[in-house]
């Protein structure tokens, strides 16, 4: 991305608020609007002005209340307020009532040594007293400096008083003054030589300083042209930027850039500048007389972009997501071009590789990439048909980065997360076999083999997962294979690769923790950094096993028996639901839905970090992130409008008591007949006397209680809608929707969970909580899920949904690997007691293992196997020893 | 020891460990169920005004209740005890009309906060620092108190600068070893406070190390005047300051995501006192000294804390169990200077060095 945006580094101090060169805003201020002229600094903010210029000098104007009554009423427009501000005046007292209402850090425009070394001290003093940067003018008791020796002196004398004297070297920022050219005064042509050469030496021998100045006095002779007066500007910036000006005072609704000034017009501006030839002024004064009037820009909507070359366009495009036009472009771009691949090869990937800059420098966030994918499948799928016509004719084909196999595994229906993933390898030129959901081992690898893949991905979102990615590279290993294998998904961890997967396989096998890690690790795996990464990698996990394994066991856990001793000792008053046995909600009312929805893992499942709706205005993401959610809002109306999906759930309670760590549920009120046990896990680690050892059985009564279990779907059609969008070549669509069902599922569960409180159970009818309160789950009663930390066993979900009828009922089926399908499902148990809360089991001992798998009738072997992500030990070390 | 010796050795501790701030004052007084007889004590018998609830006024009337306030805190194990002047201004005690006893505020709490360190530092030899407290005031700069009229301010910085070195003078003359500007809710009025002890440095010739502690006032990561953590920090990072940290508003599982903000940006050493949990319907506070302990426990594992005390609702057993938590943990380690320029409004904006 090197040089293509030179004002990446650039410091924009929009200039509009400046009565000095704004006539339309002298006269807001001298009329007393300031409703306009706050408008004149929103619209400078919102042109991308980092810093406002606030100059409020004029004859007419009593410089400090106007100064004073204008930043106070800044400081209550948070729009523009949020940017720092540059308090400029050629009088102290000015600069000094802007001061004292600036809570922020400003910028001081100027102090100079013209009154001397005393005064400039007293300033500079006072300007870091109020914590304030200063810009620093190239004058001194002699008078403004105008040729280059003259500026570096001076600066470099202030320079040295101001550090000598404990001012910051980086908030001093010299104004080595930019003066008009082109005023027919032989004196003036080397004005902009100076000032570039100036900058140059100022940069290089005064270190952490910065050079500003202010740009369109330069242009002053060519007041009333602006087209001219733009591309001196411009022109003058590029060089200046070069030299090392990295602030500038601007107009920040319109910077040109060099390469977007007219040939001819950039030229004759250069010669001006850069002091070529005699005739300079003369030569631009002519041609400054052909484009008077000039054009105007289309603020509300700026297409200029259309106007610039197809290769730009579609670079374009891609950087901004824009859709729009993307089919014409790339027909445009083919028929330009010799061959159809040349236009993927050559102007998309050009543009892509913007975007991964972008993307890997921070620049762009997830959900703006998925866009730019968006753009370039479309794209290329504009340019298909073409290359297999071609493909049929010549037989020529195109060439990728490298093929990669990927899948979420057997048992797993979770794929976000690996679509995002997928989305983004592709944007780096990576041909990707996505397999889907519940894919078997031997689909995955047979498909490797077939397409001859250069890596393989697993994905998985549920514990059990693990064992399956486990039992993969234990396959991969047994049929002698070695390509890598990458690892990704919400359960697995840089640990269990390092422990349970890497060893099952002598192929590299790496952990990716998200998707914009996963270009870096396929670009080395697959490039010349090969065997680095790998070895890298090797090392690494034999680290990570090292520390596993020493940190074993080491917490203090109390033997099983003693845990128990150790339960909260609850008091009881069981309420008696409202009915008993099992009840359907088919065709939840969407609408009904949405205000439940906690949109804060919405956002953290694109990667984008912090809470919902803070994170709208976050500094880094908020832009990002308002996108996103604007987009999302929409999907989300027409989804609930036009009932895109089905959601249904059933929600059930049985009489119960608890018995032991079990929990025996009864047919009916008589209390005779069993239907059903669920059984529950109680943590082991020492937590002191005081604190209780919790299992959810504790929550129940010994005698005469109830418990609740739902199972809810926001998902029946959801699959449909995500084909129909990847058809369309839209994956940021699908992705959203995808994203949202999973959303409005937990809002289904939120939902549900307040009508248990409330009405169906109705221990708590009087309740009336806020979108806050139930975010933070500030109401009595839990709905555990199996599956979680207060019951990380999977397979007690089985229970729950025979006890519920759920697939039947409402439709939600369970996987081998009890994954509830459609994915956007949710389920769990309801406990009612006043002092039930979400826990952690932690991890256990092998005495809990093994009275954990007599009541479940199982093997001790089953008990490791489905325990495994929570046992404290290895089982494969004890059997050994 | 004076002044110097002890912050010398204050800061060779402040190198090895988490140091150690007291607790909330109101939470504690409540327990001595002070009536409005003795915050007039005898001195205020004819004053105008009830003086109840002003509690700094209560270094003059009643300086024994005071001092047992900082002993029990010394009790604790603190390092740092904070003078009980949170509204000792002009601008605040105007509201008692005692504009006129605000210096003699100042230094009798300064006095009687150091008297009870001393007394400490002379029986195990350990420094104790006193930090005198520069509270927000009553006013705003930042902001109108009229919804209405955005470009109205109800107090001016210089006016407000005044007051602010006024009560710098008392808490100096007192015998404070800090300066700790605390509760910033408007980041202007925390730079009149640090005009204002300028100004009284200039005076004395006596230049105490400045801590500045914001306030973000709920979960939007804003101050009250709107800004973001580290526009904050961007705002007063030109007084050098020895520390800079968060305070009150927030419980400490909601001050979690702020401090980190603070102490990734923070070049001096950080410190964070939340209060105990957010008020409850009851006014009381929820967190108790064990569930504090573990947030705390947590930050200190995590690299985020120099300093730590507690605020609104904390009592010497929230202090005894927090210095539990974070005893033996590293303190943070606190970065190089960065050299690039970093500006701020309500957001910060940082340009390329």
């Amino acid at each position: 991305m090197t040089g293509s945006n030179p004002f990446a580094n650039f410091v924009i101090v929009g200039e509009r608020t400046n009565v000095t060169g704004s006539a339309k805003f002298r006269k807001l201020i001298e009329a007393d609007d300031y409703a306009g002229a706050l408008d004149v600094a929103r619209q400078q903010v919102e042109s991308g002005a980092n810093v406002l210029d606030v100059n409020v000098d004029a004859a007419l104007i009593d410089g400090p209340a106007a100064m004073r009554r204008f930043l106070n009423l800044i400081a209550s427009e948070p729009d523009i307020a949020k940017i720092p501000l540059m308090i400029d005046s050629s009088k102290w007292e000015v600069i000094e009532a802007g001061l004292k209402c600036a809570q922020g850090k400003s910028i001081v425009n100027s102090i100079s040594l013209k009154e001397g070394e005393e005064a400039f001290l007293h300033y500079a003093r006072r300007v870091r007293r109020y914590g304030a940067a200063a810009v620093v003018m190239a004058f001194d008791e002699q008078g403004q400096a105008d040729t280059t020796r003259r500026k570096i002196e001076i600066c470099t004398r202030a320079y040295h008083l101001l550090v000598d004297h404990g001012f910051p070297p980086e908030d001093i920022i010299f104004d080595p003054n930019i003066f008009a050219v082109a005023t027919g005064i032989e004196e003036h042509a080397d004005y902009a030589l100076a000032f570039f050469e100036a900058t140059r030496i100022i940069r290089e021998s005064l270190p952490h300083a910065h050079v500003s100045g202010g740009v369109s006095n330069v242009s002053f002779s060519f007041r009333g042209n602006e087209p001219v007066r733009e591309a001196m500007h411009a022109v003058f910036l590029y060089h200046a930027i070069r030299a090392g000006m990295d602030m500038g005072i601007v107009n920040a609704g319109s910077l040109t850039l060099y390469d977007e000034v007219e040939p001819e017009l950039r030229e004759r501006v250069e010669d001006v500048l850069l002091n070529r030839r005699d005739d300079a002024t003369e030569r631009l004064l002519e041609f400054a007389e052909t484009v008077k009037g000039g054009k105007k820009k289309d603020a509300a909507r700026d297409l200029s972009w259309r106007e610039k070359p197809v290769k730009e366009r579609l670079a374009h495009a891609l950087v901004h997501g824009i859709n729009e036009f993307i089919v014409e472009d790339a027909e445009q771009a083919r028929l330009e071009a010799e061959r159809p691949l040349h236009v993927i090869e050559g102007p998309l990937m050009d543009g892509m590789s913007i975007v991964g800059d972008l993307f890997g420098a921070g620049k762009m966030f997830l959900p703006q990439v998925v866009k730019s994918a968006r753009v370039m499948k479309q794209a290329v799928a504009h340019l298909i048909p073409y290359m297999e016509e071609e493909k049929e004719r010549t037989g020529m084909a195109g060439k990728s980065n490298g093929k990669i196999v990927m899948a979420t595994v057997k048992g797993d229906v979770h794929d976000i997360g690996k679509n995002i993933v997928g989305v983004v390898l592709q944007c780096n030129g990576y041909e990707i076999d996505d397999l889907g959901v519940m894919t078997p081992c031997e689909k995955i690898l047979e498909r490797a083999k077939e397409i001859g893949a250069d890596a393989i991905g697993l994905s998985g979102l549920i514990t059990p997962s693990l064992d399956e990615m486990v039992f993969v590279a234990s396959e991969m290993e047994r049929l002698g294979m070695n390509l890598p294998l990458l690892i990704g998904g919400a359960t697995t961890s840089r640990t269990h690769t390092a422990v349970k997967i890497a060893p099952a396989y002598s192929g590299p096998t790496i952990y990716v923790p998200d998707a914009s890690k996963a270009v870096p690790v396929v670009q080395k795996l697959l490039g010349d950094d090969r065997d680095a990464l790998i070895a890298e990698t090797k090392s690494d996990q034999g680290a990570a096993r090292e520390s596993y394994f020493s940190g074993q066991d080491k917490r203090p856990r109390l033997p099983l028996a003693k845990a128990r001793q150790r339960a909260p000792k609850l008091d009881y008053a069981p309420v008696k639901p409202s009915f008993l046995g099992v009840r359907a909600f088919e065709h939840y009312p969407l609408e009904q839905l949405v205000p439940y929805i906690d949109w804060t893992p919405f956002f953290a499942s694109w990667e984008l970090m912090g809470r919902y709706p803070a994170i709208l205005e976050d500094d880094i993401v908020g832009e990002a992130a308002r996108n996103l959610y604007r987009d999302a809002r929409a999907m989300l109306d027409q989804l609930v409008a036009e009932k895109w999906v089905t959601a249904s759930g059933v929600v059930g309670f049985w009489p119960a008591n608890r018995d032991g760590d079990d929990i025996v549920l009864w047919r009916d009120e008589r209390r005779d007949g069993e239907l059903a046990r669920l059984h529950t896990l109680r943590q082991q680690m020492d937590k002191g006397e005081a604190k209780g050892n919790f299992a959810l059985a504790d929550f129940v009564a010994p005698e005469a209680d109830y418990v609740g279990a739902f199972a809810v779907t926001a998902g029946i059609g959801e699959e449909e809608i995500a084909i129909r969008f990847k058809r369309a070549n839209d994956d940021y669509s699908a992705i959203v929707a995808q994203a949202l069902c999973d959303r409005l599922a937990e809002a289904f569960a939120e939902a549900m969970h307040a009508k248990v409180r409330r009405e169906l159970w109705g221990y708590a009818r009087d309740e009336a909580l806020n979108y806050d309160d139930l975010i933070a789950e500030k109401y009595r009663g839990i709905r555990p899920a199996p599956g979680y930390p207060a019951q990380p066993d999977h397979t007690e979900k089985r229970t729950v949904f025979d006890l519920l009828d759920a697939t039947a009922r409402a439709g939600i089926g369970l996987t081998e690997g009890f994954a509830m399908t459609p994915p956007s499902s949710v389920s769990g148990l309801y406990f009612a007691h006043p002092q039930a809360e979400y826990f952690g089991v932690g991890k256990i001992d092998r005495d809990q293992v093994e009275d954990y798998a007599r009541r479940k009738g199982w093997d001790v072997a089953t008990a490791e196997r489905w325990l495994a992500p929570i046992l404290s030990y290895d089982p494969l070390l004890k059997r050994a020893g | 020891m004076n002044r110097a010796q002890r912050l010398a050795a204050l800061n060779a501790e402040l190198a090895k460990r988490i140091l150690i701030l007291d607790g909330s004052m109101g939470a504690y007084l409540q327990g001595f169920g002070l009536t409005t007889n003795d915050f007039h004590g005898t001195r205020f018998v004819e004053h105008p005004m009830s003086l109840k609830g002003d509690n700094d006024v209560l270094v003059l009337t009643q300086p024994e209740t005071i001092a047992k306030v900082h002993e029990a805190y010394v009790a604790a194990g603190i390092d740092i005890v904070s003078t009980n002047t949170f509204n000792a201004t002009r601008i605040s005690q105007g509201e008692y009309a005692l504009e006129d006893v605000v210096y003699e505020i100042n230094v009798e709490a300064a006095r009687l906060a150091r008297e009870v360190c001393d007394r400490a530092e002379a029986q195990d030899g350990k420094p104790r620092a006193v930090a005198g407290s520069i509270g927000p005031t009553t006013k705003l700069l930042s902001m109108s108190p009229e919804v209405g009229d955005p470009g109205r301010r109800d107090a001016d910085f210089d006016g407000m600068a005044k007051g602010y070195e006024e009560q710098v003078l008392g808490l100096i003359e007192g015998g404070a070893d800090l300066l700790l500007i605390e509760t910033v809710t408007d980041t202007l009025n925390a730079k009149s406070a640090l005009w204002g002890a300028w100004e009284a440095f200039d005076r004395t010739g006596v230049e105490l190390p400045l801590w500045i502690s914001g306030t973000i006032t709920d979960r939007s990561g804003r101050t009250l005047s709107g800004q973001t953590v580290e526009a904050f920090y961007s705002s007063v990072r030109h007084a050098d300051p020895w520390a800079v940290g968060l305070n009150c508003a927030l419980g400490p599982a909601d001050m979690r995501a702020f401090l980190a903000d603070l102490a990734r940006v923070a070049e001096c050493a950080v410190s964070a006192y939340p209060n105990a949990g957010l008020p409850n319907a009851m006014g009381g506070y929820d967190e108790t000294p064990h569930s504090m302990e573990d947030h705390y426990a947590e930050w200190a594992r995590a690299g985020l804390l120099n300093i730590a005390g507690g605020c609104c609702g904390t009592t010497p057993e929230h202090i005894e169990h927090m210095k539990h938590a974070v005893e033996g943990v590293a303190p943070r380690k606190i970065p190089v200077r960065d050299v690039r320029l970093k500006l701020a409004g309500l957001e910060p904006f940082t340009a390329a060095a």
